[in-house]
């Protein structure tokens, strides 16, 4: 008998395709029958705006002073056709995020971080509350495939109108909120069943296309007086032509949400597989504006990863009017908050992975609609979380405009910016750092 | 106000003329009606399918449309009773509030869609998608209606004297559909109910509503309502996500 006790043995290697998350989603799925449904937007790495840098000054270009030469913020939406167009302070906007899969807590602090920076908040699949109507100076109100609470008071009492054609967590996917969620207010508010599970349609069930959303269009302006700023937005899935068609179709503004783009829940094949990422998905939407001689004109919000001053300073050069932020507003209001670390752990998760947001038990009273977890968010504190955050967006933004000599933060230009990688050179049609390359330049798009 | 409306021909009427006056001047001045107006009858010609015609509307006046609209006529309609003497285009009375929209003609797609409120009653047919995720209105139609009618219908009723096509009330919620005629098909979800009596007295008043009521035989109508199997996600039901 031969002794392989001191056999060298080679090291245990999991699979780099099937890794410990895919085998033990292959076990849920096994043990369940039903797909998994998480909230928040792409998690896996995809190209994004950290793969750009700014130039910043040298000896062709010249930098302003910082805290002394000024760097203008202001973005005014719906310079097209409506007679009330939307000023805002700053060119960062709070998305659609609906009461429902939020807490009337975190709307009315979303509300008011937002009106003290003198930004607009947006509702979502569900209608409008009297809270964040009452907390946002400024609000745009979604119109959406399901017209939950849908009617024509809000619809007048809006700031503006966003017309939602899809979102970049699921282009192609209607809204979901599942019964734990679905309280009698929730419930009342949609004209459903108390503790269904809630599947919004993924079409709007009036319109089809273009042609008649220019026909839907008009109807709205109609309905308003024409004095509403009336935004489209889409799904990155194909930005050239969705926005081209939404210009078309008469919107004042075009959305366009990338796949990290957050969602309250859907499934997470539909997350992580359908659509582009924002950054692929913004030149693409400049270039239709600049094809049709639009750019400025229909102005352009982009969302969806948007964390820092440099993305939105990015997203700008890049030629965007605006960005819209949905996650990161959450995680200043306190989601995924290491304060609740043994919280998130009872619930198999941790601080920043938490996602269940579709369960309804957030532990910092967010993504619920349980009363004694909502409670846990205090508004005022939460908001004023809300405003320091997108102060801090603004600054960090006016620091690079400044420093690439800018005078307003629209001065932003593709010229400021370099790729790290040939990936994103090619989406963001800028050259690679330390050379002149830009693929495609001379072919495609 | 500058509209080139004609004068009254009757105390309380006002004459539209559309070959010469822009829509936007009629929704404008019929907006801005106050609640106690004394221009209670509008009278409207030329319409001639344009569209949004009287969309918006938040007054207890009378809007009389002499011929074919087109989409969204009467949307979102609160408290006004809108008479179109002609074809509807698509969505006709979609998202009403309350009211009455009384189509003459046919309509065409999603008549009534996501309606809260109020009496839509089409005297002839009604195509595709009719009361397409209704919230509350009451639908009369005295003819046939298209496929996917009632489609995630929530709330409210929907009467047809005839025929109703493929997929009736797909993922119907709790909207309550009543049929005379022959149903081509039911939609995931939809299935016939029992016609108690409750029911009948329900289908009663909104046939009186319509103005029908006599005119129709009750007991030939058949109930049609959800399921419910598919009110919470389960895998057994994966046949029909």
């Amino acid at each position: 008998m031969t002794d392989h006790s001191n056999t060298p043995r080679t090291t245990p290697r999991s699979s780099a395709t099937f890794d410990d998350y895919t085998l033990s989603e292959i076990r849920r799925a096994a043990a369940t029958g039903i797909y998994d449904i998480r909230g928040g937007g792409a998690k896996r790495r995809v190209p994004h705006f950290d793969d750009l840098l700014f130039l910043g000054a040298s000896m062709s270009r010249y930098p302003l002073e910082g805290y002394r030469e000024k760097c203008s913020t202001e973005v005014v939406l719906g310079t097209r056709f409506a007679k009330k167009p939307l000023e805002l302070k700053i060119p960062i906007t709070i998305a659609g995020m609906s009461f429902g899969s939020l807490s009337a807590n975190a709307k009315e602090a979303l509300g008011r971080g937002a009106s003290a920076m003198g930004t607009s908040t947006t509702t979502g699949d569900g209608g409008m509350t009297n809270e964040e109507r009452g907390h946002s100076t400024q609000l745009v109100y979604q119109y959406l495939p399901s017209r939950y609470g849908m009617n024509p008071d809000d619809l007048k009492r809006a700031d503006a109108i966003e017309v939602v054609v899809g979102q970049g967590a699921k282009p192609g996917g209607g809204g979901m909120l599942l019964g734990q969620k679905i309280t009698e207010r929730v419930a009342g508010m949609r004209t459903l069943p108390v503790g269904i599970d809630q599947r919004s349609a993924c079409r709007h069930p009036d319109w089809t296309g273009p042609d008649d959303l220019e026909i839907k269009i008009e109807e709205l302006r109609e309905i308003t007086d024409w004095e509403k700023p009336i935004y489209v937005k889409v799904g990155a899935a194909r930005p050239y032509y969705d926005t081209a068609l939404a210009v078309k179709s008469g919107a004042d503004v075009v959305v366009v949400d990338g796949m990290q783009g957050g969602t309250a829940a859907t499934q997470e094949i539909f997350i992580e597989h359908v659509g582009i990422p924002t950054l692929a998905a913004v030149r693409q939407a400049v270039k239709a504006l600049q094809d049709l001689g639009m750019h400025r004109k229909v102005q352009l919000i982009v969302s969806g990863g948007i964390r820092n001053g440099a993305d939105v300073a990015k997203a700008l050069a890049l030629g965007a009017d605006a960005v819209a932020i949905g996650t990161a507003a959450l995680v200043a209001l306190g989601d995924n908050d290491p304060h609740y670390a043994a919280e998130y752990e009872a619930l198999g998760t941790r601080p920043g992975a938490y996602d269940d947001w579709h369960e309804g038990r957030d532990p910092a009273g967010i993504t619920t609609q349980d009363p004694a977890l909502m409670a846990r968010l205090d508004p005022i504190a939460a908001g004023r979380r809300l405003a320091n955050y997108l102060a801090v967006l603004t600054l960090e933004c006016q620091t690079i405009a400044r420093a690439c000599g800018k005078s307003h933060v629209h001065n932003l230009e593709p010229e400021d910016l370099v790729a790290l990688t040939i990936e994103a050179a090619a989406m963001a049609n800028v050259p690679l750092a330390g050379t002149d390359w830009i693929p495609g330049r001379n072919g495609g798009f | 106000m500058n509209l080139s409306l004609k004068p009254a021909t009757a105390e309380g009427e006002t004459f539209v003329d559309l070959a010469t006056t822009p829509l936007r001047e009629l929704n404008g001045a019929l907006h801005k009606l106050a609640p106690d107006t004394n221009q209670t009858l509008w009278k409207i010609a030329n319409p001639a399918g344009r569209h949004a015609i009287a969309a918006g509307l938040d007054a207890p006046i009378t809007v009389e449309i002499d011929g074919p609209v087109g989409y969204y006529c009467a949307g979102m309609n609160k408290q006004a009773r809108v008479i179109v003497h002609g074809n509807a285009g698509v969505g006709v009375g979609e998202n009403m509030m309350s009211g009455l929209i009384h189509v003459k003609g046919d309509a065409s797609q999603a008549a009534g869609a996501t309606a809260h409120g109020g009496l839509l009653i089409i005297d002839g047919n009604a195509s595709a998608r009719c009361g397409i995720s209704m919230k509350g209105i009451d639908i009369v139609v005295k003819g046939s209606i298209g496929h996917m009618s009632a489609f995630m219908a929530q709330a409210g009723t929907l009467t047809v004297l005839g025929d109703a096509g493929e997929a009736l009330g797909d993922s119907l919620y709790e909207a309550k559909l009543f049929v005379r005629g022959s149903v081509a098909s039911l939609g995931a979800d939809c299935i016939e109910k029992e016609m108690r009596e409750e029911h009948k007295a329900m289908l009663a008043a909104k046939l009186e509503a319509a103005g029908i009521l006599g005119e129709v035989d009750i007991s030939e109508f058949r109930r049609y309502g959800s399921a419910r199997t598919l009110y919470h996600f389960h895998v057994d039901n994966v046949s029909s996500y």
